[in-house]
């Protein structure tokens, strides 16, 4: 049943790249997909058998390449089980956006589907092989949508982002090759590496093998200083390009990190977590100061996507510095970064949606050029407010939720993640500048005639932003869900 | 060990590929130009006869025929195949541009002549017959890039020539020393003969045979005939003499390095220098294509860098367990590819330029849709062909001791992959250049069939080397 969430929207993008259906019937269809989808996803959540004892839910597994001992292998745990959501919620809402969309529709939800298939294939694996293969396939897919329906120097930015988690995706693969050799038998299941830890034990080779991967992860998360690609990707991207490469994309470099990094490499992540740890900080306060320098909107909420992500990077570089025995510390700092995951996902996802309108009616992100929109765009005002508060952290939404966690669980392992603190305060100062610069004063410059939300604007960032609300104010369901899991990555790096 | 008593009809496959070549170059003689299609069907005919005899040996047992000098095992049987298919494919993408013209049946006649020659020299465990192969592998391909009588055919085919004849010299000269000291040209004695030998008369020998391996795969440091002769001839010959000769080529190479001797006195770091070799060509063919703006040119430097992976398990040979079976799928996966992307270059013979492919998603979306998955398997995205034989290269040649190879070639797949993206770009950018000629029509067909299968190993990930032992028959 999961294969069939997985391989829905890979059928329906055939379909929709093959048959020349007239545009309304393939922004409609697409539309229809996304929320069979997400129908599908909380059916089988709620409506599912439940997990055998310390497996997966919804487990399949079919021979693929015995050449290498790789198989088609998919399954759901309490780590994965909130990404697949978020990515069903996410391309859900870009759907609805879309169907605003005038620019060759046919082949844009083509290429959404296709995508949606690879993000929910990467979360539902569980063979390595398998996971780089979607992984890669998603760069192919997020490629053409920044290179086909981008602006500004598109092509270039295309070409950057391709060629950096390229890059990124290949040192992953190593990874991969090393952790498949050290096994005996020859495997690339995460079930059986996570058991065996293969790379246990071996000093060095273990290291290099952590290092290759980390390096992929780090550039696709991405993490200060492999973070360079994202700015002119997200700046040249559609708006619905931008959603999906935060709200979903990103989360793969970060879900590597508590999927593969630390239950397979448990020693050498424990060795490199302090590196972890110091990347991430830095990632933290980087991005949340040069966030404070742009006048692009989306520049900034690029680089705030930076910021944001670094927490996550704090919080898995925390969990491995065994300190004394703060095993549940480390436990919330682990349940800290999933939530963070889905949060920033919904979060930064919605902004995004947000800042294209200014695209789609000025044709600028320069917040310089717009002042005093709350009077003529309330609806606008109003929802990118919610949205800048969710960003920053303000209790009440699931940034909040996430944030405490991560740093109870960080600063009880590692004293030192508290100078990450400081970069709730930039990003609070931030986005109220941003906020003061777009809305508030005399109507001026682009903002006279700025036509307000439109009705597929409006229900395409709304529910992304009420769904944070609901995590943030009743986290307890995803929590819940988390916690097994993250208690178990946990277990599994302090071997 | 193979007994006195021979079975004849173990070259079965071969046998048909030879009578195939006689009986197409006769057809073709008594027949009007306008009905040489008769001829072309004859070749097909034997090609697919070849391919069925190919795979029902295949359930066989691995030995050896002919007192040793032949070996009928695995992976001269994944060879008889692959080679086979490609033939097939490199007939049908040069329908447009042979149809009705006088050379269309010795064009025929000269690729199966060649395919033999492929086949033979995959499955030579003798250094005379490695010499024969080559021959008979070589000489039809002076013909097939001499054959469109354009300026650049002249001159890639004399370059072709120059750089064969000489390594050919080279062989040879390789096989009589290597004869002499070891007192034996089959494989299986070739090891012990050689044991007691000095070691520098040995690497004379080994390395005049390997030059003129090397030559046949395209690699450094004789490729310089490939992106001649991808650009110069004709799109048939050009997508053949770039792809098939390289899989009986790097075949043989493997069952050389598998039976030099690996310790001894006559004993030397073969590995070391094929490993060499293979960052060389993967380098230098990467560094050479970033600059091409003629796609054909840019396919044929792309190939001097994919030799350059195939030589990595070829490095490793004997040394880690999986190293020919991912030699074998590699190999069939860069073949289909390969062949694929001539095709889409073949059905439009009249864009030289990138540039000229732009908007072409637009006007010929399956065509763009086929070129795409080619490129990308060329990369060694998944869930292509050569992806899957990526992993399995990467693994094995890591396995048996040469990670940094694995490095190399993982920073080269990058470099790749910025030229690729400069074909790939125009051809899904806005705007469009003015339809030039007749639109492809059949012309297309090979490249989309190609373009499926490309998918179709990648996805399925080849039961074909499965099919094959970790051993070779000696």
């Amino acid at each position: 049943m999961l294969s069939v969430v997985v391989f829905l929207p890979l059928a329906v993008a055939c379909l929709l790249a093959l048959v020349r259906v007239p545009d309304a019937a393939a922004r409609w269809g697409w539309f229809a997909l996304s929320v069979v989808e997400v129908g599908l996803v909380a059916g089988l959540w709620f409506g599912g058998p439940p997990a055998p004892a310390g497996g997966l839910r919804f487990e399949q597994r079919v021979d693929w390449i015995p050449l290498v001992g790789s198989g088609y292998h998919v399954g759901l745990d309490g780590l994965s089980w909130p990404l697949v959501a978020l990515t069903v919620v996410v391309f859900a809402a870009c759907s609805v956006h879309a169907l605003g969309g005038r620019d060759r529709p046919r082949q844009q939800a083509a290429l959404f589907c296709f995508l949606q298939t690879t993000c929910l294939g990467v979360f539902a694996a569980q063979d390595l092989l398998l996971f780089f293969v979607f992984f890669d396939l998603s760069i192919v897919g997020m490629y053409f949508v920044i290179a086909g329906w981008g602006h500004g120097d598109a092509a270039r930015s295309a070409l950057q982002f391709f060629l950096y988690t390229f890059l990124g995706s290949l040192a992953l693969l190593v990874g991969f090759i090393g952790l498949y050799l050290a096994a005996t038998p020859h495997t690339f299941d995460i079930v059986e590496l996570a058991r065996s830890a293969p790379l246990q034990g071996s000093g060095s080779t273990g290291l290099l093998v952590l290092g290759a991967v980390l390096l992929g992860l780090a550039v696709k998360t991405p993490t200060f200083p492999f973070h360079t690609w994202l700015p002119p990707a997200h700046t040249d991207a559609p708006a619905v390009g931008s959603a999906v490469l935060a709200g979903v994309l990103l989360k793969m470099g970060t879900y590597g990190f508590v999927r593969i990094a630390m239950p397979l490499l448990p020693d050498a992540w424990r060795q490199w977590s302090w590196v972890v740890l110091a990347v991430g900080i830095v990632s933290v306060l980087h991005g949340a100061l040069v966030a404070l320098a742009q006048t692009d909107l989306k520049r900034m909420i690029a680089y705030t996507s930076v910021n944001h992500m670094g927490y996550v990077v704090v919080a898995v570089g925390a969990a491995g510095v065994v300190a004394g025995s703060a095993e549940q510390a480390r436990q919330i700092a682990v349940v800290g970064a999933v939530t963070q995951m889905v949060s920033h996902g919904l979060i930064t996802a919605a902004l995004f949606l947000l800042a294209g309108a200014l695209h789609d009616r000025a044709g600028t992100y320069d917040t310089g050029s717009f002042g005093g929109l709350a009077r003529t765009a309330p609806r606008y005002a109003a929802l990118f407010a919610v949205a800048a508060f969710a960003s920053l952290g303000l209790p009440g939404f699931s940034g909040f939720i996430a944030e405490f966690q991560v740093f109870t669980g960080a600063i009880a392992t590692a004293p030192v993640a508290a100078v990450a603190v400081l970069g709730i305060l930039v990003t609070a100062a931030l986005f109220l500048r941003a906020l003061q610069r777009l809305f508030t004063g005399p109507t001026t410059g682009h903002s006279v005639r700025f036509r307000d939300l439109g009705a597929s604007e409006l229900w395409s960032a709304g529910p992304l932003l009420a769904l944070a609300l609901v995590v943030g104010v009743f986290p307890g369901p995803l929590l819940d869900t988390v916690a097994p899991a993250a208690a178990n990555v946990v277990d599994l790096v302090s071997r | 060990m193979s007994t006195t008593h021979e079975d004849p009809l173990a070259l079965l496959p071969e046998i048909f590929l030879l009578a195939g070549a006689l009986l197409t170059l006769l057809t073709g003689s008594f027949l009007p130009r306008d009905r040489q299609w008769v001829s072309r069907s004859v070749a097909v005919v034997a090609l697919v006869g070849s391919a069925t005899a190919a795979a029902v040996a295949l359930a066989g047992p691995a030995r050896t025929v002919y007192t040793s000098t032949y070996a009928v095992d695995g992976a001269t049987g994944v060879v008889r195949l692959v080679v086979v298919a490609a033939t097939l494919l490199v007939i049908g993408l040069g329908v447009p541009e042979l149809s009705g013209t006088a050379r269309e049946s010795e064009t025929c006649s000269l690729l199966l002549l060649s395919a033999l020659g492929t086949v033979v020299l995959a499955g030579a465990s003798d250094l005379l017959v490695l010499a024969v192969a080559f021959l008979l592998a070589s000489i039809p391909l002076y013909g097939l890039i001499g054959a469109s009588r354009s300026s650049a055919a002249a001159e890639a085919v004399v370059k072709t020539y120059l750089l064969g004849a000489l390594t050919n010299v080279l062989l040879l000269l390789g096989v009589a020393v290597l004869a002499a000291l070891g007192s034996t040209t089959v494989y299986a004695r070739l090891g012990t003969g050689l044991g007691g030998s000095p070691a520098a008369a040995v690497a004379v020998g080994v390395v005049a045979v390997l030059a003129g391996l090397l030559f046949e795969a395209g690699a450094v440091p004789v490729h310089s005939w490939v992106p001649d002769a991808a650009q110069g001839a004709s799109a048939t010959a050009a997508a053949f003499a770039t792809t098939v000769p390289k899989v009986g080529a790097l075949v043989a190479l493997y069952r050389l390095v598998d039976a030099l001797p690996g310790t001894g006195p006559g004993a030397l770091d073969w590995r070391l220098l094929v490993a060499v070799l293979a960052a060389l060509s993967m380098t230098l063919g990467n560094l050479a294509a970033l600059g091409q703006d003629d796609p054909r040119r840019l396919l044929g430097w792309s190939t001097v860098s994919q030799v350059g992976y195939l030589l990595m398990p070829v490095a490793v040979a004997g040394r880690a367990a999986e190293a020919l079976p991912a030699l074998l799928l590699y190999l069939a996966g860069y073949t289909v590819t390969n062949a694929g992307a001539f095709a889409v270059t073949a059905a439009l013979p009249q864009r030289r330029t990138l540039g000229s492919y732009r908007g072409l998603a637009r006007r010929h979306p399956a065509l763009a849709g086929a070129l795409l998955v080619c490129l990308l398997s060329l990369v060694g995205t998944p869930p292509t062909a050569v992806f899957a034989g990526k992993v399995a290269v990467f693994s094995a040649a890591w396995d048996g001791g040469l990670a940094w190879l694995v490095v190399v070639a993982a920073v080269n797949t990058v470099l790749s992959l910025v030229y690729h993206l400069r074909w790939i770009a125009p051809v899904f950018g806005a705007g469009g250049t003015a339809e030039e000629g007749a639109g492809p029509r059949w012309g297309a067909v090979p490249a989309l069939g190609a373009g499926v299968g490309v998918l179709a190993v990648g996805i399925a990930a080849v039961p074909l080397a499965g099919l094959v032992g970790p051993a070779l028959a000696r």
